[in-house]
This record gives C-alpha cells, sequence and structure tokens, in this order.
C-alpha cells in the first residue's frame, strides 16, 4: 500500500538522518576533539572568542586540568531555567574540569520550577539552575542547606537567607531610552518619578514578565502595598505601553516605538550583538533607589538528588572564578563573587547602590500577581 | 446499547473489541483532566476564590468569543479556498494549493512576531510609507489582532477537511439536480454544501480547539485568551492551584462547544447509496470571475505565507551581515521528522478504533468516548505536559523522559486532528460494502484491511500530515517530557527567541518551515496519484 509506504520511507529517512546526525545529547560528554585541543574549542562558536580566551586562561592555565582538580567522575542531572544558548558553553568547561558528566534539560524558569514540583521525589533532577529569585524561593523547601563556606563566597544581598540556594550572577533593573530622543540628563533618579506627567505614554513595560513582577513584589516588600498600588496605577493613568518581554520592549526603544521602557541591563547588550548601532542605553535609577534592584540566577542542590556530591561540587563550580568570569563576558551579567571584573561598557555592580531588600522575600508572587490584576495591569 | 445497532453476529465482538480498545484510548486522552481535579480538588478555599474573581469570567468571554470570531473567519476562507482549488479551472490551482496550505507550516508564534515586525506600529511596512509621512501604523495587538493571526493559521485546518469531502463527492448528485435545470450557486447551496457538513463540523472544531489552546499568537499580541491566563498563572507564582481551575474552566467550554457541534451533526448519512466506480466531477469553468478568485488567493498567501516568510528572511540577511556564525543542527532536523512520524503513526493507529466505533456503532457511549478524546486539543500544552510529568514521573518512572511517553503526548494533544480527518472518510464509505465483504466469508480484520482501509486512505494522509506537522510545531511537551538531551528545531527555536537571537532563530525557523513543507508536498503529490 502507497500510503504505508510513504509513512515507512518517513520513518526510515528520519532514522537514517537522525543515525547520520550522530549523539543526540550533545552536552553529555565533551567531544574528543573538545578535550584534545585549546581551551577556545568549547566556544569557537561564539562570536567573541578572543574574550573567551582571555578569560579561561587566567583561570586553568595547564589545558587538561586532571593535574589541578581531581576529577570525580560520575554524573549529574541539572534542570536549567537559564537558555541553551547561554550556558552550554559552561556546562562543558565543568565536564573537562571535573570529569563529571552533564545531561541538562533547558526549559523557562518557571516552567522547570513547576515540573520539579509536579515531579515530587521522583524528580530526577539534582540540581536546578534558575534564572530568577523567585522560582528559586518556591522551591526553597525541596533544597538541601547548603555549606556555609559557599554561602559566604557571595554577598548575603545575593543569598537565600535561609541558606538553601546561592546568586551565581545578578541582573539588574534599569530603564533603556532611546538616544536619539533623550539623555541621560533628562532621565528620573527615582522609578517612582515615572508616574508624573512629563512620562505619559514615554515609557514601557512588561507587566507578565517575571522581572517586572519580582520589582513589583520589592516595591511592596519594601514601602508597602499602598505605594505599589499607587504606583502601579500611576503608570497605567499615565499610558505605559504593554509589552510581552524585556526583549520586545528592548527592540521596541531601539527602533522609536516608544522612548524607554523598564528591562533588566543586559537585554541592550544582546541586542547590539546583533544591531551594533541600536540606539539605545540603559540609565540606572539613583542610588538605593527600589527601580536598581538587582535579582540573581542561581542553584540549588535538591534533597532528592541522586548524585548528591556532583550536585556539591556543580555549586561551587558556579562561584568558581572561570565560572565568573563567563559570566562576565557571555551573558554580560554581573558576577557575584568578590574580585572578578565585569565588562568594561556595564556599569559596575559595586558603583549599583541597591535597595535594602531581601530577596527571599520575593517569593510572595501570588500577592504581587493579585495586586497586578487588581489596578488592571494584567487581567 | 452498543449491541443494537448490529445487524449480523460476527460483528458483536468487533464491537466489544471496538468499545473497550476506544474507551482505554478515551482515559488515557483524559489523563490531564484527571490530573486537574486532583490539584483543584486539594486547593479548596483558594480554588473558589480563584473562580470568582471578576478576571476570570471576562478571561471566559474573551476566549469564547475569540474562538468563535477566529472559526468564522477560518470557514470564510477556507471553505472557498477548497472549493476552487478541487473544483474549478482556476489557473495554476496545484500551486495555488501548495501555498494556501504552507501557513500550517509555520508556527504561530513565528507569524505572529512576523505579523509585529512587518505591520507593527513601527514594523517594516511603516518604515516603507515614512517617506510618505506616515509616523505610526495603528496598532495590531488586542482582540483583532490575536483573531487575524489566528484566523491566517487555522484556516488550512478547514481547507484540507473539506478538500477530501469534495474529492469523494458522489458528482451525480449535482448531475441530477443540473439535469432538473438547476442554477450552479443553487446546486452549491442546496446540494453540495450540505454534503460538505460533516467535513466543515470537523474542520471548525479542529479551529475552534486550535484558537483555544494557542499560547504563542495571543501571546505576542496581546489578547487575555484562557491560555495566556493559565501560563501567566504558572509564570508567575508556580502555583498550579489558579491555573488548575482556569484550566478546567477551559475544558467546559471545550465541552460546551463540541456538545454543540454534536446537536448540529444529527443523523444524515453521507455515502453514496449505489455501489459503482468513483469518478472525478467535472471543474467548474470561473470565467470573468477568475480574476477575483486570484486575487483572494494572492491576499491570503501575501498574508499568512509571504509576510512570516519575508521576515525570517530579513532576520537570516541582518544575521548574516553581523557575521554570525551558523552551526547548522541537522541531528535536531532529525529529531524533529523522528518524533513527528513516530507521532503521526501513533495517533492514526489509536484514532483506528475510536472513529470506527463512533460511526459504525453510534450511540451515546460511543458519542461519549469520541468526544473525550478531543479535550487534550483544547487544553494548553503547558498543562497536557505537567499532566504527563505528573503521571508518568510518579507511576510510570520507567517511561519517564522516554520518547515513548513524550509520543503519547503528542497524541493526547493532537489525537482529534487524526480523528476528524478519518470520520470524514470513513462517513462516506458505504458500510454494505463492508457487510458484503463479510457475507463473503471473510473474517472483520480482513475485510477492514482490503475493502476500508484503501478506501479510507485520503482521510488517513491528511490526518497524519496534520499530526505530522503539529508535531514539528509543538513546543511545552517536547521541553517537559522529551529526553535529556533531545532537541529538536522547535527547542532551538525556543532557545534562540528566549535570549533574542532573532537571527539564529531564522535558520531552524527556516529548516521546520522546509521540512514541513517538504512533507505537505509528499501529502499533495500522494493525493494526486489517488
Amino acid at each position: 500500500m502507497k500510503l504505508v509506504r510513504s509513512l515507512m520511507l518517513l520513518l526510515c529517512l528520519s532514522i537514517v538522518i537522525a543515525a547520520c546526525g550522530g549523539e543526540a545529547t550533545p552536552t553529555a560528554a565533551p567531544a574528543p576533539t573538545t578535550a584534545a585541543a585549546t581551551p577556545t574549542t568549547a566556544s569557537a562558536a561564539e562570536a567573541t572568542a578572543t574574550v573567551e580566551v582571555t578569560a579561561v586562561a587566567e583561570v586553568s592555565p595547564t589545558v587538561p586540568t586532571t593535574t589541578t582538580t581531581e576529577p570525580a567522575g560520575g554524573s549529574l542531572v541539572v534542570y536549567s531555567g537559564r537558555s541553551e544558548s547561554l550556558v552550554a558553553p559552561l556546562l562543558e568547561l565543568f565536564t573537562q574540569e571535573t570529569g563529571i558528566a552533564v545531561e541538562v534539560r533547558y526549559g523557562d524558569t518557571a516552567e522547570m520550577a513547576a515540573q520539579i514540583l509536579e515531579e515530587g521525589d521522583n524528580s530526577p533532577a539534582d540540581v536546578f539552575f534558575g534564572q530568577d529569585a523567585g522560582a528559586l524561593g518556591a522551591l526553597s523547601d525541596r533544597f538541601v542547606q547548603l555549606d556555609r563556606s559557599l554561602l559566604n563566597l557571595v554577598d548575603p544581598r545575593f543569598v537565600s537567607s535561609e541558606g538553601t540556594w546561592v546568586g551565581a550572577s545578578g541582573r539588574a533593573r534599569v530603564l533603556v531610552y532611546n538616544t536619539d530622543v533623550l539623555t541621560s540628563t533628562d532621565l528620573p533618579a527615582s522609578i517612582l518619578d515615572l508616574t508624573k506627567p512629563e512620562w505619559k505614554g514615554r515609557v514601557a513595560w512588561a507587566p507578565t514578565n517575571g522581572s517586572l513582577q519580582a520589582f513589583v513584589t520589592a516595591l511592596r516588600v519594601s514601602q508597602g502595598e499602598d505605594v505599589a498600588k499607587q504606583w502601579l496605577e500611576g503608570m497605567i493613568a499615565n499610558d505605559v505601553k504593554v509589552y510581552e518581554s524585556n526583549s520586545a520592549i528592548v527592540k521596541a526603544v531601539a527602533s522609536g516605538e516608544v522612548d524607554t521602557g523598564l528591562v533588566n541591563h543586559y537585554y541592550l547588550f544582546a541586542l547590539k550583538k546583533e544591531q551594533p548601532d541600536a540606539k539605545a542605553a540603559n540609565h540606572y535609577f539613583g542610588n538605593g533607589d527600589i527601580g536598581s534592584l538587582v535579582n540573581v540566577a542561581g542553584v540549588g542542590v535538591l534533597k532528592t538528588a541522586k548524585n548528591p556530591e556532583a550536585a556539591q561540587i556543580f555549586a561551587n563550580y558556579l562561584l568558581s572564578d572561570g565560572a565568573q568570569l563567563y559570566f562576565a563576558d557571555k551573558t554580560n551579567e554581573y558576577p557575584l563573587v568578590a574580585g572578578i571584573i565585569t565588562n568594561p561598557a556595564i556599569k559596575p555592580l559595586g558603583e549599583i547602590i541597591t535597595p535594602n531588600i531581601d530577596l527571599s522575600n520575593l517569593k510572595d508572587l501570588q500577592g504581587t500577581l493579585e495586586l497586578l490584576q487588581d489596578v488592571g495591569a494584567i487581567q | 446499547m452498543v449491541f443494537k445497532h448490529l445487524r449480523f453476529r460476527s460483528g458483536r465482538w468487533s464491537a466489544l473489541f471496538l468499545t473497550i480498545s476506544a474507551g482505554l484510548i478515551a482515559l488515557i486522552m483524559v489523563l490531564p483532566v484527571g490530573y486537574l481535579l486532583l490539584r483543584t480538588s486539594e486547593a479548596g478555599s483558594a480554588a473558589w476564590a480563584q473562580l470568582q474573581r471578576p478576571s476570570t469570567l471576562r478571561v471566559f468571554t474573551g476566549s469564547a468569543l475569540l474562538a468563535i470570531t477566529v472559526t468564522a473567519g477560518s470557514l470564510l476562507i477556507g471553505l472557498p479556498l477548497a472549493w476552487l482549488t478541487t473544483r474549478t479551472n482556476l489557473p495554476g490551482a496545484r500551486i495555488w494549493l501548495t501555498l494556501i496550505m504552507l501557513p500550517m507550516a509555520i508556527p504561530s508564534y513565528i507569524g505572529a512576531w512576523a505579523i509585529i515586525a512587518v505591520l507593527g506600529p513601527r514594523g517594516l511596512v511603516q518604515q516603507w510609507l515614512e517617506p510618505l509621512g506616515i509616523e505610526r501604523l495603528p496598532e495590531v495587538y488586542g482582540f483583532w489582532g490575536a483573531a487575524g493571526a489566528l484566523i491566517l493559521f487555522g484556516y488550512p485546518y478547514i481547507v484540507l477537511n473539506v478538500r477530501v469531502a469534495l474529492r469523494k463527492l458522489d458528482p451525480a448528485l449535482e448531475e441530477a439536480a443540473r439535469s432538473l435545470g438547476q442554477r450552479s450557486s443553487h446546486i452549491f447551496w442546496r446540494i453540495t454544501l450540505p454534503q460538505l457538513r460533516p467535513a466543515l463540523a470537523a474542520g471548525s472544531l479542529l479551529v475552534i480547539l486550535y484558537a483555544l489552546s494557542d499560547f504563542g499568537a495571543v501571546s505576542l499580541l496581546r489578547y487575555n485568551s484562557f491560555t495566556r491566563a493559565i501560563y501567566l498563572q504558572y509564570r508567575a507564582s508556580f502555583d498550579r492551584t489558579g491555573a488548575a481551575v482556569l484550566s478546567l474552566l477551559l475544558v467546559g467550554l471545550a465541552c460546551g462547544l463540541l456538545a454543540a457541534e454534536a446537536l448540529s451533526r444529527g443523523r444524515a448519512r453521507y455515502y453514496r447509496s449505489s455501489a459503482g466506480v468513483s469518478r472525478q466531477p467535472k471543474l467548474v469553468g470561473l470565467g470573468v470571475w477568475r480574476w477575483p478568485a486570484l486575487i483572494f488567493c494572492a491576499i491570503v498567501v501575501l498574508f499568512a505565507v509571504v509576510l512570516p516568510i519575508v521576515a525570517i528572511v530579513a532576520w537570516l540577511i541582518i544575521g548574516l551581515r553581523a557575521g554570525q556564525s551558523w552551526n547548522l543542527q541537522l541531528t535536531d532536523l532529525a529529531n524533529s521528522l523522528l518524533a513527528a512520524s513516530l507521532a503521526a503513526l501513533v495517533t492514526i493507529v489509536l484514532a483506528f478504533p475510536v472513529v470506527f466505533l463512533a460511526v459504525r456503532y453510534p450511540s451515546r457511549l460511543t458519542s461519549l468516548i469520541e468526544r473525550a478524546t478531543y479535550v487534550g486539543y483544547a487544553l494548553p500544552g503547558i498543562v497536557v505536559a505537567l499532566a504527563l510529568v505528573f503521571w508518568g514521573a510518579n507511576y510510570l518512572p520507567w517511561a519517564y523522559q522516554t520518547l515513548g511517553l513524550l509520543i503519547l503526548a503528542y497524541a493526547v494533544r493532537f489525537l482529534p486532528q487524526a480523528i476528524g480527518s478519518l470520520r470524514t472518510s470513513l462517513l462516506q464509505i458505504n458500510p454494505r460494502l463492508e457487510e458484503a465483504g463479510r457475507s463473503l466469508g471473510q473474517p472483520a480484520w480482513r475485510v477492514v484491511l482490503s475493502v476500508t482501509l484503501p478506501l479510507l486512505r485520503p482521510g488517513i494522509i491528511s490526518g497524519a500530515a496534520l499530526v505530522f506537522l503539529s508535531t514539528l510545531k509543538e513546543l511545552p511537551a517536547t521541553l517537559l517530557l522529551g529526553p535529556t538531551g533531545f532537541h529538536t528545531l522547535a527547542t532551538d527555536i525556543w532557545n534562540n527567541t528566549a535570549e533574542l537571537r532573532f537571527s539564529q532563530t531564522a535558520l531552524p525557523a527556516l529548516l521546520l518551515m522546509v521540512a514541513a513543507g517538504a512533507s505537505l508536498a509528499l501529502l499533495l503529490a500522494n493525493e494526486r496519484k489517488t
């Protein structure tokens, strides 16, 4: 029968291509060529390979680093809420340095957190690598206590107060603005000023996005429900433009669709990789203003981990100099361990006076969601 | 209840067998609902509070309105296109057919993004018009933007179903009417259209459920439908209660629509009364009308096909100019094809008992079984995926995160696509053909293989093609249920858009559309041979 034949043909074709394509799990182990070659090979695909050379060379001058680190062997299952294009090269470096094979599941941070909650005690995950303090907080009950020595590497501002997760990289809230229309002196010192009449119809936000919601939670926690509610209502009354994501806002600002937008600092640098002449810049709000909140991407080790030792090694690795340099150079985030130099194009973390907020308190997102719904920011 | 309709003894066993196997399949398909009930019952008063929020009612009516608008729009576009490409002498009909089916190969998240990039307030079109002094285009966001995008990606479901029916239509009916002196338009409305009812109903149902479950388009075009509200709940609070309550309401809405469709079906028969060689009806000459017909086709193709392709190619060029390195992922292409072919195969096999039972032994029970299989299609992918994460990790740990469970998830999501197509075909096969076969002493399975199956081929092919295409585009189930390290083109696209790498997205998106386009071409070529 022709139908059966064509279906079989399609199937065979796929199998053949699958077989030719080779290994289906690219991150499971380093390819043989990678191990033998220079440390840049892992990131050869990246355009800015030169930065990587210096970064890795500083950390591990001898290349197969087995001399410095005892290879622990074994394997590790990482649930990554961070995307593959950003962190896969880092995980390959981890395998090279420790000999621990890594299996990674990539997904959205919230979806991965929900998946771990659904899996319950049967979760195959050893560690969760997420990009939001709220998601890490939601999984807090499923994480083990981390060692003091590890937690102490990072400023207490960026660590779970319960000691269940630790921040690995920082992400600052900024106001991105179109440099054709505005200069830095035009911009307000406080995010609360954006409700003033001169900003009517000129600001974009993404109320469905996790980073803005984390900010609103911080506003509620630090200045109370009333101030948060007033600000949200003021923004809506001021004709704030609604977007779906930070990336959409940065694009809209660069194209002149809207003058300014509330986003995280690194989206601008991602855009500039594709459009080097993009007409946009970041503005940081003033000293200690709630608008300059710094959220984290971080890691927690699951109580149900099958390979708890490898999981601990992984958590330590994310705070090693090599990994921290990687965040500075590749993802344009802030390294959180002291003494690592940030990308010079970015305002250093040390110069940002962050608001006085316990990131562990940012897990009350349900309250924020209800507030956003009550004022009509989201339906 | 079932057995009342049996006319011969050997059928009793096949009916029993069909009822049991179809019942089991239906049970698997309602697993997500079981999960939702479990989550909601655990929540207690929080679930009640969610139900009483004014926003819940807004989302409910908004979603229903969107689904109805999208279906009406898809019928308005899909029915004429199906007729023009099947029954008229439209110039270049085969090429137009391929082109108008192409939107099925474009994921709604890419299509909606392209609409914004081109037609947005400061999109490409605005930039072209800028010299004329136009600084902003009207907003594409909101209800009409979302409805427009979903219509553009939904109408092919109508075309596909209606074409199969049009081709199997007995020309004798129309010829009889013509010999009685009826005018062409009259024949279409009074003879042809009523015959198309099952196909229109099956296609509409797919469009309705597609509109209800789509996330990409409504999210990018900022319309707050159920799917978006459910995603928001997950994203914002990791709270599965609110999401579960909203999902159950969505199931309720889908059940209402399913019941309405069932009522409209009636008890009509659609197979030909007499045996005979199936003939192709004569093509209708369009005359001067071919110009408006061509313009109509061109406009649809411009918005649904050219626009997304222009956007993708534009980003490809931007990426090339910026000196981007392309790591062409052949493995991911192969994974996509493998998963989609397996899903098409499994889903068609699962659809068989359900369709046979529902069509050959119609009763309340069998209709209920058939309807139950539609539920998974109305739910957003994330809900189905998390339900299978829950059942899989806790009750089938050996199957969890294997290709097998992933294929099952695709089947739960897309079984109605196979059922709709098969059902339309089977309705047009006179059961007396099977009875004749059996009266010659052939066992039932043999009759099905040698008589029914070959006649069902158009339905099988279109059903398999639908599932194949949907699987290629599917994202949440692939992310949450695929074996670790199992990458497909869809996950590549997600991975790159998540980090704003639009130009990196262009290549996998293009590959995905080529793969889907190739399978469409295969489908259309096969159709011609019949």
